[in-house]
């Protein structure tokens, strides 16, 4: 364990990630189109619960909450979540059913920076829908020795 | 064993849609931090997540680092029966665990 003072010391070296530790948006959207199978995407029906400005990076609620009657005929299928600059873009799939009965996920992520993440929900029809959110992180995850 | 958090009601009324927080004890190591050598740690985490009830998977989770430590998870699922609410988790380095809880469904 480094003491207090040395980690505090240490940190701006620490600042200078590698290179390349970075996703770019492009990977951000292979990513998606991964998860959608390059369908299209349209925004609405999906809500993402984030905190606009968040001062501790490395645990940071968020939820993501589907509009959709999670019925036999009509449920969500999926929820992804994928980021911008956190090295890499995907945070989370989870797949659901009707016998979710509502189409709600919460978990704890990381933000290795400010940035908009991205919820996309797959729908039983196979159309798919989004939300984003854009996050201002102060002390941001991943840089701390 | 890793210590684990768990929530599930303990009894429900058929059709009811019931929430199940979980939550594990688990560095989940990026692999992307340096330790105090300046050497990167090998990734360690929790990959996937299912819970199972009344006989089918009823939430399934695949994890990337860029979930938080002791990952935490909450869900909905509907309450049909009685019986073994089943959560396994599985991860990096072999890890796995499974938990049990039963619910009563009236």
């Amino acid at each position: 364990m480094l003491a207090p003072r040395r980690l505090v010391l240490a940190a701006p070296a620490l600042l200078l990630l590698p290179r390349g530790a970075q996703a770019t948006l492009n990977e951000m959207q292979d990513a998606m189109r991964a998860f959608t199978g390059g369908a299209a995407v349209t925004r609405g029906r999906v809500a993402m619960d984030i905190s606009p400005l968040v001062e501790n990076g490395n645990t940071v609620p968020l939820s993501v909450i589907v509009d959709s009657p999670m019925t036999e005929a009509d449920h969500v299928r999926a929820i992804a979540v994928f980021n911008e600059r956190n090295p890499q873009p995907h945070v989370i799939t989870a797949r659901i059913g009707p016998r979710a009965g509502r189409a709600i996920l919460s978990t704890h992520m990381r933000l290795a920076t400010s940035q908009t993440l991205h919820a996309v929900a797959a729908m039983s029809d196979g159309s798919f829908w989004s939300d984003s959110a854009q996050v201002v992180v102060t002390l941001a995850a991943c840089i701390e020795g | 064993m890793a210590r684990v958090l768990l929530n599930v009601p303990r009894s429900a009324r058929r059709g009811d849609v019931i929430t199940i927080r979980t939550l594990i004890q688990h560095t989940m190591e990026t692999g992307y931090r340096p330790n105090a050598q300046g050497e990167v740690v090998p990734r360690d985490i929790i990959r996937r997540f299912t819970c199972t009830y009344d006989g089918a998977v009823v939430f399934e989770a695949e994890l990337s680092p860029a979930i938080a430590a002791n990952p935490f998870l909450s869900f909905t699922t509907v309450a049909t029966r009685s019986g073994p609410v089943e959560m396994r988790w599985e991860g990096d380095n072999g890890f796995a665990q499974t938990e049990t809880r039963s619910i009563e469904v009236t």
